[in-house]
């Protein structure tokens, strides 16, 4: 702490953050790490050094420990369950909920009581995303806590242990830097934005994961990153988390002499990940186990799926291990005699992961949407096609224009290289490099496949093989780049360029005869357009509605990942099914002030995307002139009824 | 504990002044006879390093009365210690098994969640590093001026340093030991609570 003294001491009485805080909000865990905007003696253009905060939290009932990662986990405790003073942690006697590595070992006995996956709901337009329905199927008994509210207490802890341990520099008033899946849709950015917003934070950033880890990758190997990409590469950002996988393409452009990276596409929301990997194993296991005619209990599964995710590192590793016993111990006290004893080897891992999720599969195949795995529960709208590979295919194959049209105008190699390809052949974007990030991928033989298939799709194309940028931390390049983009944004080092990733559209129904048996056609009406950046707004020429003062008026709601080049008002008569994809619908209601009420005002709908990375909006009175009023447009509109949680 | 085998080697009466010493000793560490089996090494570093972190140095701690060259370490961190090993590695049930009748290959799957368990607990909550670089029975010499607690002479003990002699054991050192804060009034004495499923 001796270098905050000195440093506020010294010569710079600058106002504003001293840290960058970035903030890693994954579905399983969340991580802290931030950087010193006043680090000195940093020469011109180097990296500064990235933190990561050890985060106290309960480890068991009264007892804390401070940890790299917070589980992101509530835990809501029946009265008499836990005694005064279990809950103690270094800032409060009594916290608001139970979070971290507690709720996630009281909640493998009570899974009834555990808040999962809030993330994953966040970004699930099925469901009323303020509405508290978690822990999803609890008796009525047990108190609901929202996607929202879930969120707001994983930040609050961040904030707290961020607070006792930097009591002279207040979290609230750092530059904190949140970051999302890339594939997170406009609501449930909105929604990260608002629950960062109760947890006092300020001067907020939203960053897509991917991204964070491209931050983080230029962050480790300082100016040497130059050296390994070169204008016109193409790197493809897989992340695979513990329960989703993120996909995303930055390319590597020149301007002023300089490289620079540009976003240029993001995959869809695939909730398929680490976790399911584990129990695929497990199922593996117990099907091995059913044979020999035991029969296992919920909690020796969950047993089993533990001690798979340590033997399948082993296993996919580079060595001479075989097999690796799984030992599942009776839950009584007696242990001999009540252990159950399995096998994993590694042909069976090598079958059920390497095959099973990284299937050599051509680069022309979808993923498989018609057959509903064994792995799937309740609710959540999990990846049907466990492959990730298949995944990947699609996304490269739907993203084949992503490069030509992303300001790289002036020479661009893979266009050159195409059109030998020929019409004939099945066209996707060429990766010229490949960035990996999360834990799955620490094993070597995936990384080998997945390294393989790709480059069979290269070569089979005739591209080069793609290389494996390396010299991130798998675990936390997320909130290491996170922090470091805090210090980015102050204009040091390079910036990835994104913007919107989509494109968004409203619907407007044609006003034609009524004709049985056909819907009326529906026109899609561009909004707000791809490659927005933060801090603009889009003025469109054309698309007046007529609103009703006092009634709320609903509008179908699209996106699209691929329709680059739609201007702001351009309408579509016509798309395909995988161009645009429908999003919850979006209300306005003109409040009936005045004695206006019934009267029809005629509005544009205007989108902003904000400083922090939210996409906002509005509907402009057409005839109001330079003070035209104004209307928020409800991105998540709430449904009065139950949450619809399928199913 | 070494203390108990070095004395029994003395004269009696040497053995009871030392007893009637100890007896404070001896009461906690009766809770921990299990331990001391298997663990003693661990243990005794483990609550002398606790109760003064962040110091390695695995000395008693100060400003003891005068009179008094034994303190009574206090039973808080072996039994947060014991806690822990159980939960991960199912310790004391372990400990407490009579290990008769059943077969070696039976023992063995069990010995693998101790085992895993108890490493976890090791590589978690202490840094633990060999004292000595060198390759056991190896020759080396033992400068003047060393540390016999770091350092054990055995066998033909004679001369004057430096010594030269095979190195048997590596010997180990607590180089830090990170346990759980634990909240107060936290019943420690509670190893592991009775589990009762609704």
């Amino acid at each position: 702490m001796s270098d905050i003294m000195t440093a506020t001491e010294g010569s710079s009485p600058v106002e504003g953050p001293r840290y960058a805080i970035g903030i890693d909000l994954g579905t399983t865990n969340s991580v802290l790490s931030y950087v010193d905007l006043q680090q000195p003696d940093l020469l011109p253009g180097e990296a500064p050094a990235v933190h990561i905060l050890p985060i106290p939290q309960l480890v068991a009932p009264g007892s804390v420990e401070d940890l790299p990662q917070l589980p992101s986990f509530q835990y809501i405790a029946h009265e008499a369950e836990l005694n005064e003073g279990d809950l103690v942690l270094p800032w409060t006697n009594q916290p608001a909920a139970i979070v971290g590595t507690i709720a996630r070992q009281l909640g493998q006995k009570t899974p009834m009581r555990l808040v999962a996956s809030a993330k994953s709901w966040l970004c699930h337009g099925g469901v009323d995303r303020h509405a508290a329905f978690l822990p999803i199927g609890s008796p009525e008994e047990v108190s609901k806590t929202s996607p929202l509210q879930a969120t707001y207490q994983y930040l609050c802890h961040l904030r707290d242990a961020w607070n006792q341990a930097q009591p002279e520099h207040p979290f609230a008033s750092q530059a904190i830097t949140v970051t999302i899946p890339a594939s997170f849709d406009p609501v449930a950015r909105e929604l990260t934005a608002e629950a960062a917003g109760m947890a006092g934070i300020e001067n907020l950033n939203l960053l897509e994961e991917p991204m964070a880890a491209v931050y983080s990758w230029v962050q480790s190997n300082g100016e040497e990153w130059r050296s390994q990409v070169a204008v016109g590469d193409v790197i493809l950002v897989v992340d695979i988390g513990g329960g989703t996988t993120d996909l995303s393409l930055v390319a590597v452009a020149e301007e002023d002499g300089s490289l620079v990276l540009n976003r240029i596409a993001v995959g869809e929301h695939i909730l398929l990940g680490g976790d399911n990997m584990d129990l695929a194993l497990a199922y593996r296991v117990k099907a091995k186990l059913a044979a020999e005619g035991k029969e296992l209990a919920g909690w020796q599964i969950q047993a089993i799926t533990q001690a798979c995710r340590d033997a399948k590192e082993a296993l996919l590793s580079d060595n001479d291990t075989e097999a690796v016993p799984i030992v599942v111990p009776s839950r009584g006290s007696k242990l001999l005699g009540g252990t159950l004893r399995a096998e994993l080897t590694r042909q069976e891992v090598s079958e059920t992961l390497v095959e099973g999720f990284f299937a050599s599969v051509a680069v022309d195949e979808l993923p498989r949407q018609t057959r509903r795995s064994a792995l799937t529960q309740r609710g959540l709208p999990y990846a049907q096609d466990p492959a990730v590979t298949r995944h990947l295919a699609a996304f490269l194959s739907r993203q084949q224009g992503a490069n030509s049209d992303a300001g790289a105008e002036d020479f661009d190699p893979l266009a050159a290289a195409d059109p030998l390809a020929g019409a004939a052949a099945h066209s996707f974007i060429k990766p010229t490099a490949i960035l990996l990030n999360g834990g799955v991928l620490k094993a070597p033989r995936v990384v080998e496949r997945l390294q393989a298939v790709i480059n069979h799709w290269l070569t089979e194309a005739d591209a080069a093989p793609a290389k494996l940028l390396s010299g991130i931390d798998l675990d936390l390049a997320v909130a290491r780049g996170a922090s470091y983009f805090g210090h980015v944004r102050q204009g040091k080092g390079v910036r990835i360029r994104g913007g919107l990733a989509h494109a968004y559209y409203v619907g407007i129904e044609s006003s034609m005869p009524a004709v049985p048996g056909m819907e009326p056609p529906l026109e899609a009406l561009c909004i707000a357009p791809f490659g927005m950046e933060e801090g603009t707004e889009a003025a469109p020429e054309s698309g007046e509605f007529g609103l009703v003062v006092g009634e709320p008026v609903h509008f179908r709601f699209f996106s699209s990942s691929t329709r680059r080049q739609d201007a702001v008002g351009a309408r579509l008569e016509s798309w395909s099914d995988d161009e645009l994809v429908e999003l919850p619908e979006i209300q306005v209601t003109l409040p009936a002030e005045e004695p206006r009420a019934g009267e029809v005002v005629m509005v544009r709908l205007v989108a902003r995307v904000t400083e922090v990375g939210t996409l906002a909006l509005e509907a402009v009175a057409v005839d109001g002139g330079a003070e035209a009023r104004t209307w928020k447009v409800e991105l998540d509109v709430r449904n009065t009824g139950a949450a619809s949680t399928a199913e | 504990m070494e203390l108990d085998f070095n004395t029994f080697s003395q004269s009696p009466l040497v053995v009871d002044l030392l007893h009637f010493l100890l007896a404070g000793l001896v009461v906690i560490f009766a809770v921990l006879w299990l331990v001391a089996r298997a663990k003693m090494q661990v243990l005794s570093s483990a609550a002398a390093a606790a109760e003064q972190a962040p110091k390695p140095a695995p000395v008693a701690p100060a400003a003891a009365p005068a009179p008094a060259p034994l303190q009574t370490a206090k039973p808080d961190s072996a039994l947060q210690l014991l806690a822990l090993l159980q939960h991960e590695a199912r310790f004391v049930d372990f400990i407490h098994e009579d290990l008769a009748g059943f077969a070696d290959a039976e023992i063995g799957a069990v010995a693998r969640v101790v085992h895993e368990g108890s490493k976890k607990v090791l590589h978690d909550y202490f840094t633990i590093a060999p004292l000595r670089g060198e390759s056991e029975e190896s020759t080396i010499t033992v400068a003047a001026g060393f540390d016999p607690a770091t350092v054990r002479l055995t066998g033909n003990v004679v001369g004057q340093a430096p010594f030269t002699g095979t190195l048997i054991h590596r010997g180990w050192e607590a180089q830090a030991v990170k346990l759980p804060r634990i909240a107060d009034g936290h019943n420690t004495a509670i190893i592991a609570p009775a589990e009762v499923e609704l």
